[in-house]
């Protein structure tokens, strides 16, 4: 140490502090996931159609689920609507190809910009309610759009409609699909349907990823813990969560139109369905673990078991999963991800913000230097 | 047998100890004041006693039961009833009728009744069916004070009930202990007016970070050892 | 001219009804900030009770009296079993719970009486109208329905401010911890007031199975009216949330009369409408 020039020693140098999310697990998760996403995308040149099918039920129900668990864990809102915005992506996928003659891969894509659009009023509305009534909020919503839309005759009314073929066999790429693979034409559609639903599966993680790595995803965690304390450090929690919510609308809207565009048939009960896009989407969320990336894809493989075995019996199967919701409310709040995380410690996507002091960083910076030759 | 034990009393929030082994006795007929800064335990303290928080069946004993485990709404059937910091009033209730919700608990009879609470405290009687609420600081305590003798407690928890009022007010709230006293209850207070509390009580008790630094009648303390004990030097 | 008088007779006894189904989900809502999501399953559920009993020969009334009291202490076992176990701050365990409930009771009611429709039959009473003059007539069974939802209010109104349990349940509802320090176990008092919900759900799902065709799955658009009429008529006011329930009824007849497709329709607008003008509602309590 060198004496300073009033003889004192010279101080410590300042404390450097540098945060970091990666951790072992997440770099190994990292590549298995890009690895896992090349064997997704050429699965259709070995896979029947069958699994195709599923898997895309399973990735649609991914991005709902993701979405629903942003909106319900990450920022705190509560939604018991988000059918509304499914419907909506559907039917306006329906209009925007039978009306407008849009490729439908195009449509898809503008039916998630249409939901976006349509939730920035419906936000103002909604946000003026707190906690469970903004929940049955958000299905008043979902009702308004339903009964709205029955009254559209142009797109089948209260009966619903079909896409024809001339929509259905427009697709782009749809030729090259049935000369590649060697398949029919609804089976080509089904194979582009899911390359589209696995695309838009990626995008979501990555968006969300991205998001609660960002400051904004900082500002959400601090509101989901203390929204007045949150507001105290500058964070503007009506903004962040509006743009959380327009951001899961625009998600379940571009999956709607995907869905319906696969099923090709729409009508305003099942595209509103609490049931089949809320409250499954809500399960699937808990059963894995809410508040968790990890959780929603825990959830929808279990979820996905769960159906596959018990769709039979459409009354016990529901009320199977009434009872499995109220239990694990009272048992396992944070789902499986939750007991498992919690049990071990662990994080597959790396958001845990870690604080690295200066001896570490000097550790680090140490073993570096040590490595040049 | 003392009328209040606690033997190594802890207290937590979660994970924060707040209370640190606090071993405290009060008599019958008492006045007992604890002392010390913020922070230092003593609403915590009140809080245990009465129930509100949680800790061991031995660790807190009133009248020779164990009742470290017992909820708060069976402590206050056994005759302990707390005056809560900050008075805590109910917003949607009037005067006559939070004072009626501190008699909720029909402990048997005592000299403690609406009539009693109005002769003591002759400004509530006029505004009765006010909100409880739209009263000033000093009034309001009164309230305080007067709900929690309607359940004739055999001990009453005073938690700061000179926070926020005038010296004036101060004064006559405390002109009233007396006459509490007077009826046989036993008194606890916690107090951060250290020259009123060592006036009013038969012994202090000085916490400080969870911890008993002091205790002892007022007139056996010097101004030094209190200090000592209060900021912990 | 008469057509819209009629219309809007018609729309203020529907919101005695609509009144009826929103009372105990506001008493529940003032007093533990929990919404039950299958209040109106619940509902259901007591018409098919006094179903079965009246199908067996027991008069409608009596069958009435007897499903309340059992109503009463389902509501009871419901809060002290399971929902008291989720008390605190976090609101999804309470919604997820009740929403649980409420597919089982409808899948469970769909499993014992299938979804054929079904209706109360009060006899008489079930066509007797009475004449207003100028052309007017009102159904009495509706009309009862609307005295009825007065009365329940007028009750309420005697427990909370003229008894010591209502106060417990009014001082539990400003600050549940002090009330503690008053000996009031908050638990309990959860457990009656979902007790009295379900009890009032007893009565309003018999003017719910009088009025109209009834079957397992018309539970949540009856949750869907009583939480519209308990928002437009202002938190923590119960002759707001009948008024509430007439602005609702009123909405719906009315839009009713333009085109019959937009009755429920008109009821959302109604809503959504107040709440973007009057967003704490029409007659909110002070204080809050």
């Amino acid at each position: 140490m060198e004496a300073g020039i009033d003889g004192s020693a010279a101080p410590s140098p300042a404390p450097r502090f540098a945060v970091t999310t990666t951790t072992r697990l997440s770099s190994v998760g990292a590549i298995a996931a890009v690895g896992l996403v090349g064997a997704l995308v050429v699965l259709p040149a070995f896979a029947d159609r069958r699994l195709i099918q599923d898997l895309f039920f399973v990735l649609t129900m991914l991005v709902l689920a993701q979405s629903w668990n942003l909106l319900a864990g990450y920022a705190g809102l509560l939604s018991v609507g988000q059918q509304a915005f499914v419907g909506l992506g559907g039917y306006a996928l329906f209009a925007l190809t039978i009306m407008a003659g849009l490729d439908p891969a195009v449509a898809v894509v503008l039916s998630g910009v249409i939901a976006g659009i349509v939730a920035v009023p419906t936000a103002f509305i909604v946000f003026r309610l707190q906690g469970a009534y903004f929940a049955i909020g958000t299905w008043v919503v979902a009702e308004t759009m339903r009964l709205v839309l029955a009254q559209v005759k142009q797109l089948g009314g209260g009966t619903g409609t079909s896409l024809p073929p001339a929509v259905t066999g427009a697709m782009v790429g749809l030729d090259t699909v049935r000369r590649l693979f060697d398949v029919r034409g609804s089976a080509a559609r089904d194979v582009i349907a899911y390359w589209m639903a696995l695309t838009l599966a990626v995008l979501t993680l990555g968006s969300i990823y991205a998001l609660l790595r960002s400051r904004r995803g900082l500002a959400l965690a601090a509101i989901r813990d203390s929204e007045l304390a949150a507001e105290s450090c500058g964070v503007n929690a009506f903004r962040t969560k509006f743009f959380v919510y327009v951001m899961t609308a625009i998600l379940s809207g571009s999956t709607g139109a995907l869905i319906y565009l696969q099923k090709a048939r729409i009508s305003p009960d099942a595209a509103f369905s609490l049931l089949d896009w809320t409250a499954d989407v809500i399960v699937i969320v808990v059963i894995g673990g809410i508040g968790t990336l990890e959780g929603p894809i825990l959830g929808v493989l279990m979820f996905y078991a769960l159906q596959t075995y018990f769709a039979a019996t459409a009354t016990w199967y529901l009320m199977l999963l009434g009872g499995v919701a109220i239990a694990l409310m009272l048992f396992a709040p944070r789902g499986l991800w939750g007991l498992l995380s919690e049990r071990f410690d662990v994080q597959v996507f790396a958001l845990r913000r870690t604080l690295l002091t200066s001896t570490v960083l000097d550790e680090e910076a140490g073993a570096r230097t040590s490595e040049k030759p | 047998m003392a009328l209040l034990e606690t033997h190594d009393l802890t207290a937590f929030y979660g994970h924060f100890q707040a209370l640190y082994g606090i071993s405290l006795t009060l008599q019958e007929g008492e006045t007992v004041a604890i002392i010390g800064a913020n922070g230092a335990g003593k609403t915590t303290f009140l809080k245990t006693v009465a129930g509100l928080i949680k800790a061991r069946p031995s660790a807190v004993q009133f009248a020779g039961e164990h009742i470290g485990s017992r909820p708060a709404s069976d402590i206050v059937r056994r005759g302990i009833a707390l005056v809560p910091e900050g008075r805590r009033l109910f917003p949607s209730l009037s005067v006559e009728e939070n004072l009626l919700v501190g008699g909720y608990v029909s402990r048997h009879a005592g000299p403690w009744g609406l009539e009693r609470v109005y002769q003591l405290f002759p400004a509530l009687a006029e505004r009765r069916d006010a909100p409880a609420t739209a009263l000033s600081g000093g009034q309001q305590q009164m309230v305080a004070i007067g709900r929690g003798l309607m359940s004739n407690p055999k001990l009453l928890l005073c938690d700061e009930i000179s926070l926020g009022l005038a010296p004036i007010v101060i004064r006559d709230i405390y002109a009233v202990l007396p006459r509490v006293k007077a009826q046989g209850t036993s008194l606890l207070i916690v107090e951060q007016d250290i020259i009123r509390a060592l006036s009013v009580a038969d012994r202090v008790y000085c916490f400080q970070e969870g911890r008993v630094t002091l205790s002892g009648h007022p007139q056996d303390l010097t101004k030094d050892a209190i200090h000592a004990a209060y900021f912990g030097l | 001219m008469v057509g819209w008088v009629d219309t809007i007779v018609q729309g203020v006894l529907l919101g005695g009804l609509y009144a009826l189904y929103a009372t105990g989900l506001s008493v529940i809502f003032g007093i533990m900030r929990l919404v039950n999501l299958a209040h109106g399953d619940v509902m259901v559920l007591a018409a098919f009770l006094v179903l079965v009993l009246s199908t067996a020969g027991i008069n409608i009334i009596v069958a009435a009296a007897m499903v309340a009291p059992i109503m009463f202490v389902l509501g009871y076992a419901l809060q002290s079993l399971v929902l008291n176990r989720t008390l605190g701050r976090d609101v999804l365990p309470p919604l997820l719970i009740t929403f649980g409930l409420s597919i089982i009771l409808q899948n469970a009611l769909l499993e014992l009486f299938a979804a054929d429709s079904r209706r109360l039959h009060v006899g008489a009473l079930d066509t007797a109208s009475l004449a207003l003059g100028g052309g007017i007539a009102v159904g009495i069974m509706p009309l009862i329905c609307f005295l009825m939802a007065i009365a329940v209010i007028m009750a309420l109104d005697l427990l909370f401010f003229r008894t010591a349990l209502g106060r417990a349940f009014r001082a539990t509802s400003d600050d549940a911890e002090t009330a503690q320090l008053m000996g009031i176990d908050n638990r309990a008092i959860y457990a009656i007031a979902m007790g009295i919900a379900f009890l009032i759900c007893a009565l309003a799902g018999v003017f719910l199975g009088a009025r109209a065709n009834f079957d397992p799955s018309i539970g949540p658009a009856r949750l869907i009216y009583a939480f519209e009429a308990v928002i437009i008529g202002g938190l923590g006011s119960l002759w707001g949330t009948l008024a509430g329930g007439i602005v609702v009824g009123l909405a719906q007849t009315i839009g009713a009369h333009i085109n019959p497709e937009w009755q429920i329709l008109a009821g959302h607008v109604a809503f959504l409408g107040v709440l973007v003008v009057r967003p704490r509602g029409l007659f909110p309590r002070a204080a809050d």
